[in-house]
C-alpha cells in the first residue's frame, strides 16, 4: 500500500501571540516549529497503516527550506520518504497550496505508481482554511472524507468514522484511491526514538519548486482580537472556598 | 439589481442549527449593505419544514432541496446543489455556517466552482473589493484580507455573530429546487450512524462543563470532576495535555483541535490556559478557575477563581453540594 501524508510547518504557540512589526506574520524569533496536532496524527496513522499492511509512506510539505525539519520529524517516527515543495517563505493561499500538492502527487505517481491513500489534517493549525484536502480530492477526482477519527483500510476501500453534528458518529465507506483528512484523537502519536532520529537525519529529501499562484483570500494584515479583560473575583483558597462555590452556583441558577 | 446573498442553513433536528442562524445574521447585514435579497437553502428530505422559520432571520426566499437521494448526507452532492442554485439565482455570495459540515459543503462548492473560499469570517465590508476579517489559530488571531471573486464563498465563525430574530418579518417564499446530480456526486455519503450515548450530556450543549487539565495529575483524579459534573447536570471536558497523557478520551477534549463549548459556567480545574484551550472555552458565559498558580494564564480569562489544588477543592465542593441538597 502506498500512502502520502501532507503536513504544514507552523510556529509552536501556546502563550500570547506576538506579531512582526509589519503585522503580516507571527514573530517566531523565540518560538519553535511543529505541525498541527491533526497532522501529527495523520503521520502516525500512515506509519501504522504501513506497519500493518506493508508498503511505503511518503511525507510531503509545501513550505520554506526550513520545513525540512518537519519532514525529518515525520521520518523519525517511521515515514519512509520525504518531498519538500520549496517556497520562498511567502504564505500560499489554499487554492495555490492544493494545486501545488496535486501537481506533486501527479509527478510522484508518474514515477512510483498510484497512492492508495492521501492523508491530510482536517485543517492547518495556523490558517485554518478547512479546504485543502477537499480541493486536492476534487482535482484528482478521488473520494474525500474529512474530520476522520477512526479509519479502517481494506484492500479496495476504507471505512472512515467521524463525530456527527449533535453527537454520536457517522460512517463513510469509500473506494480507494481516496483522500482522508484526519482529526486529532484518531490515534496517540508515538515519540521518535533516538535510532529513528538518526535514521531520519541520513535520508534524502526530494525537492520540487512549484510556481506561486494566488486566488485569495489576499492577506492585508494580522491583528490580535480584543481581550475581554474580566476582573477575576477570588472566591477563596483551598477546600475552605467550597461554600462560596455553592453560593455562586445558586446565584447563577445552576443549583439546586 | 444584483443577485442575492445565499446562505446554507443546516438543520439540527426539526429546527435550524444555531450557527446557521449566526450565518444568516452576517448574511443579512451583507445583503442589506449591498441592497440585495437574502435567500437561504435547506438540503435534505424533510428539511423544508424549517423553511418558514427562516423569515424571522431575514430570508425572503428559502430554497428547499428534497431530492430523496440526499436522505443520507453526501458532501459532494450538497456542494454541487449549492453551486447550481447559486448560478441559477445569480448569487453574489454564498455563506455557510462555520461548523464541520458547513465548512465541508462550502469547500466542496468552492472547489467545484473553482472559486476561492474564506473560512471562519467574523466581519466583512463589501465594496469594489470585499474586505473580510477571518479567524486564524481558531480565533487567537484575526486576519484582514481581500476576497475577490465573481461569487464569494465564505463560512461564518461559530459564536462570533449573534442571531437576529424579527418575529414580525413576513413569511418567506418557499421554492423547491431540483439539482442535476451526477452519480459521482453521491459516491461519498453517510452509510452508517451511531446515536450518542442515551442520557449523555453533550459538551457542545452542556450548561455546566467541569474541565480538568494536567494539574489533576492522574486519570483517577477525574472521579471527583465526574461527581461534580453529575451533580450539576453537566459534563466533563479536558485539556490536550490530558488526552495526550491517555487519561481521558479525545472526545472530551476542549480546544482548537477538540470541541468548542459555550456553557453558562465552565469550571476549569488544574488547567493553565494555553491559547489552544482558551479558544475552545471562551464562549462560556462565566469561567471559574481552580488552580494552585494565581499567575496561570487562565486567571486572566476567569471571572472567579479559587487558589488551591483542585484535587482537594473539588471533593470539598462535591461534599458541600451534597450537604446542601440533604439539608
Amino acid at each position: 500500500m502506498r500512502l502520502l501524508v501532507c503536513v504544514k510547518r507552523v510556529p509552536q504557540t501556546g502563550g500570547r501571540i506576538v506579531l512582526t512589526p509589519d503585522r503580516r506574520a507571527i514573530d517566531t524569533r523565540y518560538l519553535g516549529f511543529t505541525v498541527s496536532p491533526h497532522e501529527e496524527c495523520a503521520v502516525e496513522e500512515a506509519v501504522r497503516l504501513v506497519e500493518a499492511n506493508g508498503g511505503e509512506s511518503t511525507v510531503l510539505t509545501l513550505g520554506p527550506a526550513e520545513a525540512e525539519e518537519q519532514l525529518r520529524d515525520a521520518m523519525a517516527i517511521g515515514i519512509d520518504r520525504a518531498v519538500l515543495l520549496e517556497t520562498d517563505g511567502r504564505e500560499w493561499d489554499p487554492v495555490g497550496t492544493a494545486a501545488a500538492i496535486v501537481d506533486a502527487v501527479r509527478a510522484q505517481e508518474a514515477d512510483g505508481g498510484p497512492f492508495d491513500l492521501l492523508l491530510l489534517g482536517n485543517e492547518a493549525a495556523d490558517s485554518g482554511d478547512f479546504q485543502v484536502g477537499i480541493r486536492v480530492a476534487t482535482a484528482l477526482d478521488r473520494p474525500c472524507v474529512t474530520g476522520v477519527k477512526r479509519l479502517e483500510v481494506g484492500s479496495a476501500a476504507v471505512t472512515a468514522r467521524r463525530e456527527a453534528a449533535g453527537g454520536g458518529w457517522e460512517t463513510f465507506e469509500v473506494a480507494l484511491p481516496a483522500v482522508v483528512t484526519v482529526k486529532e484523537g484518531i490515534n496517540l502519536p508515538r515519540y521518535p526514538s533516538l535510532p529513528g532520529r538518526l535514521r531520519a537525519k541520513k535520508k534524502d529529501v526530494e525537492r520540487m519548486t512549484p510556481a506561486w499562484t494566488s486566488a485569495g483570500p489576499e492577506m492585508i494584515g494580522l491583528r490580535l482580537p480584543e481581550e475581554e479583560g474580566a476582573a477575576v473575583e477570588i472566591l477563596g483558597r483551598g477546600p475552605d472556598a467550597a461554600p462560596a462555590v455553592v453560593e455562586l452556583l445558586a446565584g447563577l441558577g445552576l443549583w439546586p | 439589481m444584483s443577485g442575492p446573498v445565499l446562505v446554507l442553513v443546516e438543520p439540527a433536528g426539526d429546527v435550524a442549527d444555531r450557527v446557521s442562524l449566526e450565518a444568516l445574521a452576517l448574511g443579512r447585514s451583507l445583503a442589506t449593505r449591498l441592497g440585495v435579497p437574502l435567500e437561504a437553502v435547506l438540503i435534505g428530505p424533510g428539511a423544508g419544514a424549517i423553511a418558514p422559520s427562516l423569515g424571522a432571520h431575514g430570508a425572503t426566499t428559502v430554497h428547499v432541496v428534497e431530492d430523496p437521494r440526499l436522505a443520507a448526507y453526501a458532501p459532494v452532492a450538497h456542494g454541487a446543489a449549492v453551486v447550481e442554485l447559486a448560478a441559477a439565482r445569480g448569487a453574489v455570495a454564498v455563506v455557510g455556517p462555520g461548523t464541520d459540515r458547513g465548512a465541508e459543503v462550502l469547500a466542496h462548492a468552492a472547489a467545484r466552482a473553482a472559486a476561492p473560499m474564506a473560512a471562519n469570517v467574523v466581519a466583512l465590508e463589501p465594496g469594489e473589493r470585499w474586505r473580510i476579517t477571518r479567524q486564524r489559530w481558531a480565533g487567537s488571531l484575526l486576519e484582514d484580507a481581500w476576497l475577490d471573486a465573481p461569487v464569494r464563498y465564505l463560512t461564518v465563525a461559530a459564536h462570533a455573530v449573534a442571531p437576529v430574530e424579527d418575529l414580525t418579518a413576513p413569511a418567506p417564499t418557499v421554492l423547491p429546487f431540483a439539482p442535476h446530480l451526477r452519480d459521482g456526486d453521491l459516491r461519498v455519503r453517510v452509510t452508517g450512524r451511531e446515536a450518542p450515548v442515551a442520557g449523555a450530556v453533550s459538551l457542545a450543549d452542556a450548561r455546566v462543563v467541569v474541565g480538568g487539565g494536567r494539574g489533576m495529575g492522574s486519570a483517577e483524579a477525574f472521579g471527583s470532576l465526574e461527581a461534580l459534573a453529575g451533580l450539576l447536570g453537566g459534563t466533563v471536558g479536558v485539556s490536550r495535555a490530558v488526552t495526550s497523557a491517555g487519561w481521558r478520551p479525545h472526545t472530551e477534549q476542549v480546544g482548537q483541535t477538540g470541541q468548542r463549548i459555550a456553557p453558562d459556567l465552565y469550571i476549569a480545574c488544574g488547567i493553565s490556559g494555553a491559547i489552544q484551550h482558551i479558544v475552545g472555552c471562551k464562549a462560556a458565559k462565566r469561567i471559574l478557575a481552580i488552580n494552585t498558580d494565581p499567575e496561570a494564564p487562565i486567571m486572566a480569562r476567569a471571572d472567579y477563581a479559587i487558589i488551591g489544588d483542585a484535587n482537594a477543592v473539588v471533593p470539598a465542593i462535591v461534599a458541600e453540594l451534597r450537604r446542601s441538597a440533604g439539608a
